[in-house]
């Protein structure tokens, strides 16, 4: 693959919630290419459409108009199934609300993702130990600081080196040393290779990104 | 647990062991209805056993190879009697080593301390050896050669108004009109038709139905060593028209199948048997279904990660298998306590092992049915409800 192709892309991207009166037009026209290499923040007031467009670049909402591209190719035609496949093979995610499983320990929870990406359970401590939690290997999420548990977050969505990595304000939840550490974490695994493509409010957070794009009303604001 | 592999159903095992286990008063309640429907199932069909076992209880414990007796009877406690002529017939047949008469007749019983019981009295030719009470628990049968002379069960003793018979004191009872001595008794021996059984010999057995003594319910015989059972069944029907003749099997078939279904007495046992299984399955669809939307977060982080269906399917399933083990486990262990206890009372509950075994089956199968609720549940959720707060 040349290294031009992006990573992921939307182009003519539109999304209309709902039909009828109660239809809403989220997403309208959007452009956007993601890069190998680079961490681009997206921000823009609440109710912009950057979940939205945050969801139809991670395959999990099928857009209304226009087409995703995943390495240049098409997802349209995809079934569900090759979808949840490609998702696994291409993407990590990570969410505001960590999403870690409570009844598993972190170590575990890293291990629950590399068995579903049929990966070495036993990489799961080296993912750990490359977020700093090389010590709390066998604490719960209950036991750990939110800082902590969204390391623990980026950990699980390192397992099996996915190219693309989507974070939904994985910093909302944290004070601003522990989200800015998160996000530097982010940044380094764009500079290793990856594409990254990260949600927020924090002008801080977009300030380490490579390239801002801002929503306003469903487009890209200028 | 931090290994590799759980019974062989890696991570997703793992995931549905831990939440089972996270939430464990829900778990204990999971556990409790899969207990109660294991006990309800395993009792009932222990019963059903029980029941069965004691129609045919002297049948099976009789030496005979062919039973004749009056056409038409369909049960082994219900005949007319036929004649001494047939037993000539009978013994007059090539194969046969060996025919006697046996008495099974309905008679009241008076009980000593007043009221009546209805008994049935069954009528041995001691010195042939093919039948006889055995089982013996008190008393001498040779005893029984005397006249008016009877065994019971200690099962019966109190149905009988002879509490402590056997124990060293002299009963005697008024049998149809007859006096009678209880000179042994037997243990364990039950009746279906709840009618006690009163053992004695032929010859008094006579005494005690009014029978003229060219009068029998049966003529049991043995075949001769090398005879074919079958074919001697032939002969003798061929020869006594009047008269039906079965081999023991197909005999103990009939009247089990008489008691337990053209009564409905089994059906109803069976019926009990289901509904505590129904109510089992309902329980645990409940509980499971319960876990499951108290995880649905996690099956759409599941979703969103990309996990496949079958991941899916393994942690609810995961889940309904450990329940249906530990919960078959304590069932068991409980039934066959309960088993244990009913070996004292009228109605016993058999629970062999092998039962038990199978019944896993049923465990299993209510277990994993109730859990495809849950399943629908896990597999209809959007993954983009991760994102959406
Ligand atoms: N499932 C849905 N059904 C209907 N409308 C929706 C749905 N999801 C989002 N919307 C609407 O689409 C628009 C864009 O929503 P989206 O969640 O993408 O915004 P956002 O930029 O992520 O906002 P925030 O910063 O508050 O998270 C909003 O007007 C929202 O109300
Ligand atoms: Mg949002």
């Amino acid at each position: 693959m040349p290294m031009d192709v992006p990573m992921v892309e939307v182009e003519g991207a539109g999304m209309v919630y709902g039909t009828g009166e109660a239809a809403v037009r989220a997403l309208d026209g959007v452009d956007l290419a993601v890069r190998r290499g680079e961490m681009l923040a997206l921000v823009g007031p609440s109710g912009s459409g950057k979940t939205t467009l945050l969801m139809i670049l991670g395959c999990l909402l099928r857009p209304s108009a226009g087409e995703v591209r995943v390495d240049g190719a098409p997802v349209a035609g995809l079934a569900p199934a090759v979808l949840g496949a490609l998702r696994l093979s291409r993407m990590g995610f990570i969410f505001q609300g960590y999403n870690l499983f409570p009844a598993l320990t972190a170590l575990e929870n890293v291990q629950l993702a590399l068995d579903l990406k049929g990966r070495d359970l036993d990489e799961g401590a080296d993912l750990l130990h490359r977020v700093g939690l090389g010590a709390r290997l066998n604490s719960y999420p209950r036991q750990l600081s939110g800082g902590e548990k969204q390391r623990v977050a980026v950990a699980r969505a390192l397992a099996g080196e996915p190219g693309i990595i989507l974070a939904d304000e994985p910093t909302a939840a944290l004070d601003t040393a522990n989200g800015l550490g998160v996000v530097e974490l982010l940044h380094e695994l764009a500079q290793a290779g990856r594409a990254v493509v990260v949600v927020t409010h924090d002008p801080r957070v977009a300030g380490l990104a490579d390239r801002i794009v801002r929503i306003q009303d469903g487009r890209i604001a200028a | 647990m931090t290994g590799k592999r759980h019974w062989g159903m890696g991570m997703a095992g793992l995931l549905g062991w831990r939440n089972l286990a996270h939430d464990r008063s829900r778990f204990v309640v999971t556990l409790t209805g899969i207990v109660f429907a294991v006990v309800l199932f395993t009792m009932q069909v222990g019963l059903f056993l029980g029941f069965q076992d004691s129609t045919t209880t002297i049948i099976r414990h009789t030496g005979a190879d062919l039973w004749v007796l009056g056409k038409g009877a369909r049960n082994f406690e219900i005949t007319l009697p036929i004649q001494e002529r047939e037993l000539y017939l009978v013994r007059s047949v090539p194969g046969v080593e060996r025919a006697e008469p046996l008495i099974v007749q309905f008679v009241p019983w008076k009980k000593p301390g007043g009221g009546d019981e209805s008994v049935i009295v069954v009528g041995f030719d001691l010195n042939s050896g093919l039948a006889g009470p055995w089982g013996l628990v008190a008393g001498d049968a040779a005893e029984l050669r005397r006249p008016a002379t009877v065994a019971i069960d200690t099962l019966f003793a109190d149905k009988l108004g002879v509490p402590g018979a056997g124990e060293g004191k002299e009963a005697t009872v008024e049998i149809n009109g007859h006096r009678a001595r209880i000179v042994a008794m037997t243990q364990g021996i039950r009746s279906f038709t709840t009618s006690p059984w009163v053992f004695t010999s032929l010859r008094t057995a006579f005494d005690l139905t009014g029978f003229n003594e060219d009068r029998s319910n049966y003529v049991i015989a043995k075949v001769a060593a090398g005879a074919d059972v079958t074919a001697v069944r032939d002969s003798l029907r061929a020869i006594l028209p009047r008269c039906d003749v079965y081999a023991s099997e197909e005999f103990a078939a009939m009247t089990r199948d008489y008691w337990m279904f053209t009564t409905g007495a089994g059906a109803s046992v069976l019926v009990s048997a289901v509904l505590g299984l129904l109510v089992g399955a309902v329980i645990v669809a409940q509980v499971l279904y319960a876990t499951t939307v108290d995880h649905l977060a996690e099956f759409g982080t599941l979703r969103a990660m990309g996990a496949p269906s079958a991941f899916i399917y393994k942690v609810i399933l995961g889940q309904a298998v450990i329940s249906a083990v530990l919960g078959h486990v304590l069932g068991i262990a409980v039934s066959l306590l309960v088993a244990k206890g009913s070996e004292a009372g009228a109605a016993v509950i058999l629970v062999p092992l092998p039962l038990a075994g199978s019944l896993f089956g049923v465990t299993l199968a209510m277990c994993v049915g109730a859990s495809l609720v849950s399943i629908r549940k896990a597999m209809t959720i959007d993954p983009a409800m991760v994102f959406q707060r």
